[in-house]
């Protein structure tokens, strides 16, 4: 199929007006009840070592060369390796250029390899160059790739032309999992952001994510739940089970376990999974790490014991 | 909607979070707060009252009877004529900030004790019963001295001694309600605590003292019905403020009668919670929850009866049940626990009596929540469906969690079903539509309305209801009145 | 009857009906009281109201209410000093009828002129004791909050017996100008204004039902103005017998507001303030979220 050419038939765009409003005060108050909750003991235990297993060690900066991503490869390989029983990350997120240098650190580990592609993070370019973009990732051997949505088009209520992006993307990728960032940062409403979660999802997303951690704000639970309430109600009405992955400024092993709560208490156990959650980030894991730590010896801990890579 | 389920059984669990207690001191024993100071009850009775998660008694506290009240109202009768309308309203203003700010102060140890006491899960104490109690002393404090301001035209006078007799279901709570109005205005009162839930308005007494407020100013008399009653209906007792049953209220509206006696009553409800099919239905279904489960049930302006338009109405309840399976029921003083103990084996009775009956009416009854524990009082959250206007289960305050739900097609019918009953405490009503909000928020018949909200409560908000659900207002500069008489202004 | 004849000739006496959803029937139960004068004569049989007119009249007054209480304030500011307007163009006929009824001519056009600037007074409220009463509340959270009065319902009036025009109006005025309606019982024995006031207000674009007369006995009726289920709130102006402490306890049946206006002089100024209008109105807050 040719650059730009492919058409959906209309029957394939959802109809947007049928998505359920968003209330952001609503919103909120949900996303703070799931903040009171207290996760102790082996809960704790069980839901920080989840959340390791569910991150995509991410570099995506201009100053990448091949010498940071292997350093960035070699700490999902080992990321601590005096601690016992650690599961280890779901992948590493790099550039298209880095794909290669990645490739060839991670080999024979169960480690997946992400690449933004489609002139991320504007996705400002045509859209031969964002399927070319996309074909090369693939080509170089990214298991999965990380898009993004015409925001520009989106916002000028162009739908049909963001579904169709979309669904050439996902041709586009072939064997490979897509997943399409919204850049919620850039939408402006809880309510544009459950209509791209929609658009994106019957266009063809296997993940739906957040953010491309440019642009501020990044990742928030609000914007997270409204995502995975469209998750679940794409499910109820598919039956296929979408993944979500919240990216940039989730820090902190406290907020981890927060979005892990409201995972568990939107989607339930099905979703509590590497293969349909994530963590976009790139300091989360010593924070995790160092929560494990304590647990485990009761002392709190200095990050000057922890790797950073 | 096809049959795809969520699951939520099973997986990642909760570990048990306990709030500390170990700073909690309860004592034995509680006499009665008059004059002051804790006196014996003048016949010597006592009762226990029970932490209705372990069924065992927490405290012995005292029953009042005809003679401790008419003590409790003569020496809030000479508190009134003495210290407290002599003082300036600037620093009967003053003394009731410094109860607010101590109750901040011991906010987490009055949270305790409210959970251990009635039942209700320690967020809901901690978040929201006693900071909201602290507000309302705090929000009253500032009217003392610009009751002129309230009033156009009018002088506003103090009444005298207010008898005021509370519920259960937000034991400090309705204190602060009752007391923080009445002393800025000027009033004296004696309060009568519900007999389940006694403790935390005795620590109000004995915090009330360490803020140094006069003797009786504040008087505290525990005990059941009859003490209620005998406090109604003293002589000495110039205005009277209940929250309680409709039964009740009547039955005090009536022994009223021919008293010149000022009264407030602020009654049962059975509220209509109404969503459009254009609502945003995810904080809809939030809504719902909030509004039937929010504290076991156990509120006036619950939101018990789901009115739902027929083209979302799987939808919603699709949606509402696998949220009713996130719900954890269980120990009180777990911070992660959503639905708490049932007030008292009593009204787990007439809970499960209604859930009998809505059973027997041929309604489809479903249940949330996670499995309760074996002692205490438990119910899990409850819905039926399949319901109609004419079923008791849709017309009686059950006042536990237990949710009945019907259908509309059109506004009318939902405005007319919202109606459809004698009370007029509170209502619902989610649709992402302005000019429908104002439509339905106008024409319900009730004090309270939340619009894409709901069980929202405020300081500075009045709240009451129409028809049988009450005469007057508690709360924001409405509430004021029910505490003065309003004279020919100057 | 009620007018003598004078030298020229006969006049027509009038019938005295009662007023119930903008007409005028004779009481259902056929029966009357004659209304005599100084002398004895009799001026008018007057309608001795039933148990079953006030129920007609409260089922007038609930299929009004709807209408009325949803009117603009600006049109029941106008419908009421349409009143006012009204009543002074029939000053002269009240005035009659009250110096029949044994008030003497200057107190007669007294009363008269003080119910016309009543209902003046109150038709300049309709739009603004909202504006008195209601607030926004600055709640803590993000949502917008508040209060405004709606009317009660449907309120019954039990009229004072002592002043048979301005005890009426001075109870009538305050409950419709807040959009409630209401079934008013005259004062047994000065009725006459009553009735025809009931006429006046056919005449002054008032909505049939809004306000509802009945002439009768208070004694027989009062029970039923305060036990009827689907009134709202009552109003009570004499205290004689206890009937107050009755109406009290009966009105608990579903509690009605109840309000007392006893041993008061209606010619008194203290009976114009918004506050008798808040006596039957509701406070309703309203909650709703500010965001985006």
């Amino acid at each position: 199929m040719s650059d730009g050419a492919l058409h959906i038939e209309p029957s394939r765009l959802p109809d947007l007006d049928r998505v359920p409003r968003v209330d952001e005060v609503g919103v909120g108050e949900r996303v703070s009840r799931f903040c009171k909750r207290s996760i102790k003991k082996d809960s704790k235990v069980q839901a920080l070592k989840l959340a390791l297993s569910m991150i995509d060690l991410t570099t995506l900066e201009g100053q990448d060369t091949p010498g940071k991503v292997r350093q960035l490869c070699q700490k999902a390989i080992h990321l601590h390796d005096s601690m016992e029983g650690l599961p280890h990350v779901a992948a590493v997120c790099v550039y298209p250029t880095m794909i290669g240098v990645a490739k060839k650190a991670l080999e024979g580990y169960d480690i997946g390899l992400a690449s933004v592609a489609t002139a991320f993070p504007s996705g400002q370019a045509p859209r031969s160059v964002k399927l070319e973009d996309t074909r090369m990732a693939v080509a170089e051997g990214a298991d999965e790739i990380d898009m993004v949505i015409s925001r520009g088009a989106f916002l000028q209520g162009e739908y049909g032309l963001v579904f169709d992006e979309i669904a050439a993307i996902k041709e586009a990728c072939g064997e490979a999992h897509l997943k399409v960032i919204l850049e919620t940062g850039e939408l402006g409403t809880l309510d544009r952001v459950r209509r791209a979660s929609v658009l994106a999802m019957h266009a063809g997303a296997d993940f739906i994510k957040t953010s491309t951690g440019k642009i501020q704000p990044a990742a928030t639970m609000e914007v997270t739940l409204v995502m995975l309430q469209a998750i679940r109600d794409f499910y109820y009405e598919t039956g296929q089970r979408i993944g979500m992955k919240p990216a940039g400024g989730i820090s902190k092993a406290k907020q981890a376990i927060q979005y892990l709560v409201m995972l568990h208490e939107t989607l339930g156990n099905d979703w509590m999974t590497p293969d349909l959650f994530r963590f976009g980030a790139s300091s989360l894991a010593n924070d995790i790490l160092m929560q494990l730590q304590k647990q485990q010896t009761g002392v709190y801990q200095s990050d000057d014991y922890f790797s950073k890579d | 909607m096809s049959s795809t389920k969520l699951s939520f059984d099973g997986g990642w669990e909760y570990a048990p979070a306990p709030q500390d207690t170990s700073h909690i001191s309860l004592d034995d024993r509680y006499g009665l707060f008059i004059g002051g100071e804790f006196v014996e009850p003048s016949d010597g009775r006592y009762f226990d009252t029970i932490n209705p998660a372990t069924e065992q008694s927490l405290a012995s506290v005292a029953s009042a009877g005809d003679k401790d009240i008419d003590r409790a109202v003569r020496a809030a009768r000479k508190a009134y004529e003495g210290p407290w309308s002599k003082m300036s309203a600037g620093d009967r203003g003053k003394y009731l900030f410094r109860i607010a700010r101590m109750l901040q102060e011991r906010s987490r140890e009055f949270a305790v004790i409210e959970s251990l006491d009635g039942g209700k899960p320690i967020r809901e104490s901690r978040d929201i019963d006693i900071p909201l109690s602290a507000a309302h002393f705090f929000y009253y404090a500032g009217w003392a001295d610009k009751l002129d301001y309230a009033f156009p035209g009018r002088d506003a006078r103090p009444l005298g001694v207010a008898g005021q007799v509370i519920p259960w279901n937000f034991p400090l709570l309705m204190a602060a309600w009752k007391i923080a109005p009445a002393l800025a205005c000027g009033n004296t009162v004696v309060l009568k605590p519900a007999e389940t839930t006694p403790l935390t308005a005795l620590k109000l007494a004995e915090l009330v003292r360490d803020a140094g407020l006069p003797p009786g100013v504040v008087n505290i008399v525990t005990g059941a019905g009859e003490t209620g009653a005998a406090l109604v209906n003293h002589p000495g007792v110039d205005k009277v403020a209940f929250t309680g049953s409709t039964a009740v209220g009547r039955a005090i509206q009536k022994s009223l009668a021919g008293t010149n006696k000022k009264y407030t009553l602020e009654l049962g409800g059975k509220a209509a919670n109404v969503i459009f099919a254009d609502a945003a239905i995810d904080q809809a279904v939030e809504g719902i929850v909030n509004g039937i489960f929010f504290n076991q049930g156990h509120v006036c302006c619950a939101g018990s009866r789901l009115l739902v338009q027929e083209s979302v109405a799987d939808e919603v309840i699709q949606k509402l049940k696998d949220r009713m399976q996130t719900l954890i029921v269980g120990d009180p003083l777990d911070k992660n626990t959503d639905i708490g103990a049932i007030n008292s084996k009593a009204q787990l009775e007439r809970i499960e009596s209604y859930l009998g009956l809505g059973r027997e009416e041929g309604a489809e009854m479903y249940q949330g929540g996670s499995a309760t524990p074996e002692t205490g009082y438990w119910c899990r959250p409850t819905l039926f469906t399949g319901v109609s206007q004419s079923n008791r289960i849709v017309q009686e305050e059950i006042f536990g969690p237990v949710l009945a739900i019907q259908t509309f097609r059109t506004l009318e019918e939902a405005l007319t079903k919202a109606n459809n009953t004698p009370y007029g405490l509170s209502g619902g009503v989610w649709t992402d539509k302005g000019a429908k909000i104002f439509k339905m928020t106008q024409q319900v018949r009730a004090g309270v309305v939340w619009a894409n909200t709901f069980n929202k409560f405020d300081p500075t908000s009045p709240f009451g209801g129409y028809k049988e659900s009450g005469v007057g207002r508690e709360g924001g500069l409405h509430g004021l009145s029910a505490y003065v008489s309003l004279e020919a202004g100057q | 009857m009620s007018a003598k004849a004078s030298d020229s000739r006969l006049p027509v006496a009038k019938t005295y009906k009662i007023y119930i959803g903008g007409k005028f029937p004779r009481t259902e139960s056929g029966r009357y009281y004659a209304l005599r004068d100084g002398d004895g004569d009799v001026i008018a049989n007057v309608c001795q109201g039933s148990r079953k007119d006030f129920r007609e009249a409260v089922v007038a007054a609930r299929a009004a209410f709807g209408g009325w209480s949803s009117a603009s304030a600006y049109l029941r500011g106008q419908i009421l000093y349409r009143i006012g307007e009204m009543l002074e163009g029939r000053r002269a006929q009240f005035v009659t009828e009250l110096t029949q009824q044994g008030v003497k001519a200057k107190k007669a056009e007294a009363e008269v002129d003080a119910s016309i600037d009543r209902l003046v007074y109150f038709a300049g409220w309709a739009d603004k004791y909202q504006q008195v009463f209601s607030a926004v509340n600055p709640v803590s959270s993000s949502h917008f909050n508040f209060s405004v009065l709606e009317p009660t319902g449907v309120v019954g009036i039990l009229a004072p017996q002592g002043s048979g025009l301005l005890g009426l109006v001075s109870n009538i005025a305050p409950a419709i100008v807040g959009g409630n309606t209401c079934i008013a019982l005259a004062s047994e024995t000065r009725p006459l204004c009553a009735i025809s006031f009931a006429e006046v207000l056919e005449s002054s674009d008032v909505p049939a039902g809004v306000v509802n007369i009945l002439t009768g006995s208070s004694a027989e009726l009062a029970e039923h103005f305060a036990s009827h289920m689907d009134v709202n709130a009552i109003v009570y102006c004499d205290d004689a017998d206890g009937e107050g402490t009755q109406i009290q306890e009966l009105a608990a049946g579903n509690i009605k507001r109840v309000i007392a206006r006893v041993g008061l002089n209606w010619k008194d100024d203290s009976n114009e303030n918004p506050y008798l209008i808040a006596d039957t109105q509701e406070t309703k807050t309203t909650w709703h979220p500010i965001g985006r």
